[in-house]
């Protein structure tokens, strides 16, 4: 609720003025009964048909007034609503984007998307809602009460004694009903989660002739379902007729009662008695509306602190002062440096235990090792993704912590494992928003070995790639991030397993380039073959983590046996998978 | 309430508008389901007729009393017994008059709602068992389809079938079935009830319900494109937000954030206007539903002022239609009142509907997809399988047009072991499709141990091969279930010695519930290779002659493929053996070595003698030395 103040202040004069045309509208409309009322008892017995047709049209222009009134409410209230929903998703995503990798971590990707799309969706629906129903329906119920009580004490006492029991019904069967339905939203991810399994893993399923077991795990799921639906819908459906039923027994006392005052002398009229079967309606739609707010309001303000947990996430990382983290003098041999760094990702075992290592301005550094070796999260606490436990990373001399993130991260040309293109034209994708000339864009295109198939698409550069590059083969859309990593003509080239997916001709083809114009560049590759990494300066080999052997092919081939190892099973030895 | 949170993005979902023919079959088709359950199904009928007509009642009778309140009792009696005892009770006829009245009313309404109450959930029962067999029906039609229907169709697509659109039809049968029927009935009661209170103010509605049904007609026309604008700006606005996120880290290593803020606040920007718009045109409709609503009630009671003034003036006199008395002025403002809910309503359930009988069509092409051709009618069951394989001028293409191998030929002897490699798209992974005959050959023959393989039976044909693909499938269950999947009726010493022999057993045991952990999306998180090798040791489990490899140890990097190489060894040892693969060296072994390359065998051959020939393969050998 706190958020939805918050993004609503700015618009305050908004926000009273649309409560306020609300408030004189619903007026308006209260006042219907009360000259109906006024009509049936008091004019009709004049016997004057012009004061009938007097107060007949006094009637419809206050009908006038209230739909006018509030249609204007209405649209205020939308374009407020559009104004803060606005702000909020534009605050969200911008702290969204500048969350650290650690933060991303624990909320989710699946999670954060949700609260972009879904959860502002809801905040944004209540903020209209409310204003519109918000006023009318508290107005209804008060302003209704106050009429009736003016026109017959009694009989307003009658139906105040009923609504609290509709009201009590609503609750509680919302209050019951509303958790059975994140039952069932369990059970449909169950059943859904079985149709996914099943789709991806059709071939397995058949080859392993499990098509009957399958069957049966979906019968039990679909059972569930059915079973939770029922009953979260059989308590629902029990709000409708038990609100109904409420009225309209509170109806009847209140004939009954007028009756009896009727009858032992007292002053109830005809025409009040209709008025009240009216405001009685009135009232009671009131209290559903009010119901209907509040089950809203609980669905929006668990959206709305999901929405605040992002926002309320502190920066982890921030830039650091050089006296925490001091200089060391710049030594061209020693532009990238790994100072004895500790990292772990869970703070519980580390995932990189004491890593040194130092690559020259221009060098070159291949990184080997096992699946889950550290590879790559060398390449995260390089680019500051993750900050360090221990020890410290400088480029340059300087410490990674204490370089404004801007300025640190376009230093790289980084082409990831799990990178992904965007939707956008093939040039879009490369240039990625930066100033990269044509003919760069060219020899980056051409560098990547990627020029050969863009060349062949009928759009060349203009072609559309689809969400994640989806339309292209694993092997060009490798070829295209090396290409984008490229393009920015980077003081650091990072390469993470990035040509896994190219065959051994069209990788060689590219080490080969690399080598002849990357010129300046410093280059880290992450690969898995040693054909990827033999030509590097330095070939790095790690092994849980840790720093096994750091040397040239031909050192390593002579005193490491791990490299040797992995050698031999890539470059003709004779085993066969 | 009804629907459980469908999320922004099944709002408002394009309302595909079927034509009439194809309506007519789809909700015949819906019906048939229903018909499965006609005697509850006529229940409900009865049920909603009882409740509805006494809920109508209700109003009349309180007319009656407030007559009698004005002392001019009008109503027949019922229950006369009721009456006496009423009376008897007041010494004033009329507190006992109203008494009986209210008793006659309150009597009504509660059977109504419990009968309404009694209805809802019998409807739920209803719908519920309709859906259930509707899924049911439809996964299980999903099991029979051939592996190209997954091919052609996206995961997300077939699950939209199964849960959303199966249940928006659920919805429309719960809700909106009834709410027609009830709707329709009470239209109809209210229209009688006025009548016959007073057929003059009726004519009051001549006025007003043409005027609201033309303007709702209008207002929904105008409104439905800014609506469609608005999920269609939405969807858009979400997807951007979905594919940046998914691309964060590639956002952040190359500090694009202040360009994607900006996109983002574009899309914003155009997705909230978008809201605006629909909400500014629909704001009009809520109020003015109220405004037509009210107008009808102040022409009724000037009206029924008007008619009661010469009621009581002419006395007698009066001409018949016109005649009425308080109460009647007091039922009838009531029944305009509900008579004008339904009328109101109409269009929206129409809309509604439409879209489950759109929904409904999704689910029921799926339904009528052709299954996998079934087996020959003398296919034989594949027992005891020596293990040789031929394929004999095979021609086979996905689409006509674009034909993936031509004039393809093979033969592995038992026990045997052929890699096939050759640049990406050059139809190795297609060759395993036909093996396993998830795909048949458009010409040509596959045989295994000289018979026909479409003369056999599909199952004991899949059942002969064993294979690990490059993409893993783990489902959500634990680690042991996961393996013990390639084995019915595998025990646990099973599962540890086929996990060992994948050397992934260590990496198991050392999980926080060893064998028994759950594998989920959320839960642990498994490398790429360790998902391998639980695949693996699935394979490891089974016991079948023939093992396919597709790009099975790609994912593992090379040290800890060499580690499982034995394992490997043993599993290829005795069968035959299809390996595909991009690294060479894993290849070189084979017996024989197929190159493909756009569908045709260019080159085969074991290591030695394809080096010596000097052909693609040395070309492709020699690359990685380079």
């Amino acid at each position: 609720m706190k958020l939805m103040l918050r993004y609503l202040r700015p618009y305050g004069r908004n926000v009273s003025l649309v409560l306020l045309i609300k408030f004189l509208g619903t007026l308006a409309e209260l006042f219907l009964p009360y000259i109906l009322s006024h009509i049936l008892d008091n004019v009709v017995p004049r016997e004057s048909v012009p004061q009938i047709f007097l107060w007949g049209g006094i009637m419809i222009l206050f009908a006038l007034v209230a739909f006018g009134l509030n249609v204007w409410a209405n649209q205020r209230a939308s374009a407020v609503a559009r104004d803060s929903t606005r702000d909020i998703r534009h605050d969200l995503f911008e702290k969204t984007l500048a969350l650290s990798s650690r933060q991303v971590d624990r909320f989710t990707v699946p999670s954060l998307e949700s609260r972009i799309t879904s959860d502002t969706f809801h905040v944004s629906r209540f903020l209209g809602m409310m204003q519109r129903m918000g006023v009318r329906a508290p107005i209804l119920l008060i302003g209704g009460l106050i009429l009736t009580a003016t026109m017959d004490l009694d009989l307003t006492l009658v139906m105040l004694a009923v609504l609290p029991f509709i009201f009590c019904a609503v609750f509680f069967i919302a209050r019951k009903g509303i958790p059975l339905y994140s039952d069932v939203q369990a059970q449909v991810d169950d059943m859904t989660r079985v149709v996914r399994e099943d789709s991806k893993g059709i071939r397995v399923i058949k080859a392993l002739s499990r098509v009957q077991y399958e069957k049966d795990r979906f019968d039990g799921v679909n059972a569930d379902l059915v079973r939770a639906e029922k009953k979260a819908g059989i308590t629902m459906a029990a709000s409708n007729p038990s609100m109904n039923l409420f009225l309209n027994l509170g109806l009847t006392a209140v004939i009954f009662v007028g009756a009896l005052i009727l009858g032992t002398g007292g002053s109830s009229e005809v025409g009040v008695i209709i008025a009240f079967t009216q405001y009685f309606t009135l009232i009671a739609n009131a209290l559903m509306s009010i119901t209907r707010i509040f089950i809203m309001y609980t669905k929006a303000a668990a959206s709305a602190n999901r929405i605040d947990e992002v926002l309320a996430c502190e920066e982890d990382m921030p830039l650091a002062s050089a006296q925490t983290y001091p200089d060391r003098a710049y030594d061209e041999n020693r532009y990238i440096e790994f100072d004895h760094v500790n990292f772990s990702y869970n703070k519980t075992k580390n995932n990189i235990s004491d890593m040194s290592f130092s690559i020259p301005k221009g060098g070159t550094l291949g990184i080997i090792g096992a699946t889950g070796s550290g590879k790559s999260t060398i390449l995260q606490l390089l680019m500051r993704f993750y900050d360090v436990d221990s020890g410290a990373i400088r480029i340059g001399g300087r410490d990674v912590r204490t370089i404004p993130m801007g300025e640190l991260r376009t230093k790289f040309g980084a082409a990831l494992q799990n990178d992904i293109l965007f939707s956008g034209t093939v040039k879009q994708n490369l240039t990625f928003g930066r100033d990269v000339s044509e003919e760069g864009l060219r020899s980056s295109v051409e560098t990547a070995q990627a020029a050969e198939f863009v060349d062949r698409l009928a759009e060349g550069m203009d072609y559309e790639l689809t969400a994640k590059g989806s339309n292209l083969s694993g092997g060009q859309r490798q070829r295209l991030l090396i290409a984008r990593a490229l393009a920015g003509d980077p003081e650091i080239l990072i390469l993470d397993d990035s040509s896994s997916a190219l065959d051994y001709k069209t990788d060689a083809n590219l080490r080969q380039a690399l080598d002849e114009s990357a010129g300046t560049s410093t280059r880290i590759v992450v690969a898995q073959r040693v054909s990827s990494v033999m030509s590097s300066d330095q070939i790095l080999v790690l092994e849980e983590g840790q720093t096994v052997a750091l040397g040239t092919h031909e050192q390593l081939m002579e005193t490491c046996d791990i490299y040797r190892e992995i050698s031999h099973s890539q470059m003709g030895g004779a085993i066969l998978e | 309430m009804s629907r459980p949170m469908g999320g922004p993005r099944g709002m408002e979902g394009p309302s595909r508008k079927l034509d009439r023919k194809t309506g007519i079959k789809v909700l015949k088709r819906i019906l048939s389901y229903l018909f499965r359950y006609k005697w509850l199904a006529l229940l409900a009928l009865c049920m909603m007729l009882v409740s509805n007509l006494l809920a109508l009642a209700g109003p009349r009778i309180s007319g009656y009393a407030i007559d009698a309140m004005s002392g001019e009792p009008s109503g027949e009696l019922i229950f006369a017994p009721l009456y006496d005892l009423c009376l008897s009770w007041f010494s004033n006829p009329m507190i006992g008059q109203v008494l009986y009245y209210c008793i006659l009313m309150a009597g009504a309404y509660l059977i109504s709602a419990g009968m309404s109450f009694g209805l809802a959930s019998l409807m739920i029962v209803i719908s519920q068992k309709v859906i259930s067999a509707m899924r049911r029906d439809v996964f299980h039609h999903l099991t029979t389809l051939p592996v190209s229907y997954f091919d052609r169709h996206q995961t997300g697509d077939i699950i939209s079938r199964i849960s959303y659109d199966i249940d928006t039809i659920n919805t429309s049968l719960s809700n909106d079935l009834l709410q027609v029927c009830a709707s329709v009935v009470t239209l109809v009661g209210s229209l009688a009830m006025m009548a016959s209170i007073s057929p003059m103010l009726l004519l009051v509605f001549a006025v007003t319900v043409p005027m609201s049904l033309w303007f709702t007609r209008r207002k929904t026309k105008k409104i439905q494109p800014f609506f469609r604008a608005r999920s269609g700006k939405l969807g858009e606005l979400n997807g951007y937000a979905e594919e940046m996120l998914s691309g964060q880290r590639t956002v952040h290593a190359y500090h694009r954030e202040a360009d994607t803020l900006k996109n983002f606040d574009e899309k914003n920007e155009s997705a909230v206007q978008a809201y605006y718009m629909a909400d500014y045109h629909a704001a009009v409709i809520g109020p003015s539903v109220m405004f037509i609503n009210n107008l009808s009630i102040s022409l009724v009671t000037m009206m029924g002022g008007l008619f009661y003034m010469l009621t009581v003036s002419l006395g007698g006199a009066v001409w018949a239609p016109i005649a009425i008395t308080p109460g009647g002025v007091a039922s009838f403002v009531q029944y305009s009142r509900k008579f004008a809910g339904p009328i109101n309503e109409f269009a929206n359930i129409l809309n509604e509907i439409q879209s489950a009988m759109a929904a409904a069509e999704r689910v029921f092409a799926l339904l009528d997809e052709p299954s996998e051709v079934a087996d020959r009618e003398n296919a034989q069951e594949l027992t005891r399988v020596d293990g040789q394989v031929s394929l004999e001028d095979v021609n086979f293409s996905y689409v006509p047009e674009k034909p993936i191998l031509k004039h393809f030929s093979l033969n592995a002897p038992p026990g045997t072991v052929t890699a096939i490699v050759g640049p990406t798209g050059a139809g190795k992974t297609t060759v395993i499709n036909l093996l396993m005959r998830f795909y048949d050959p458009q010409s040509g023959v596959i045989s295994v141990d000289g018979k026909n393989s479409l003369d056999v039976t599909r199952e004991s044909l899949r059942k002969a091969y064993t294979m690990v693909l490059q993409e893993t499938w783990l489902f959500c269950g634990t680690v042991h279930d996961n393996i013990a999947y390639g084995r019915e009726g595998a025990t646990r010493e099973d599962v540890i010695a086929a996990a060992k022999a994948a050397r992934i057993h260590s990496f198991i045991e050392r999980l926080p519930q060893g064998y028994d952990t759950v594998l989920s999306d959320d839960g642990i998180n498994l490398s790429k290779g360790q998902k391998q090798l639980i695949t693996i040791a699935r394979a490891m489990l089974s016991d079948s002659p023939m093992l396919i490899l597709d790009e099975a140890t790609s994912n593992v990097d090379s040290r800890t493929e060499q580690q499982i190489q034995q394992a490997m060894l043993s599993l290829m040892k005795g069968r035959t053996c299809f390996v595909i693969a991009h690294r060479l060296s894993t290849v070189q072994n084979a017996d024989n070595i197929l190159v493909v390359k756009d569908g045709t065998v260019i080159e085969q051959g074991n290591h030695e003698q394809l080096l010596a020939s000097g052909g693609f393969y040395s070309k492709l050998y020699n690359s990685q030395f380079e």
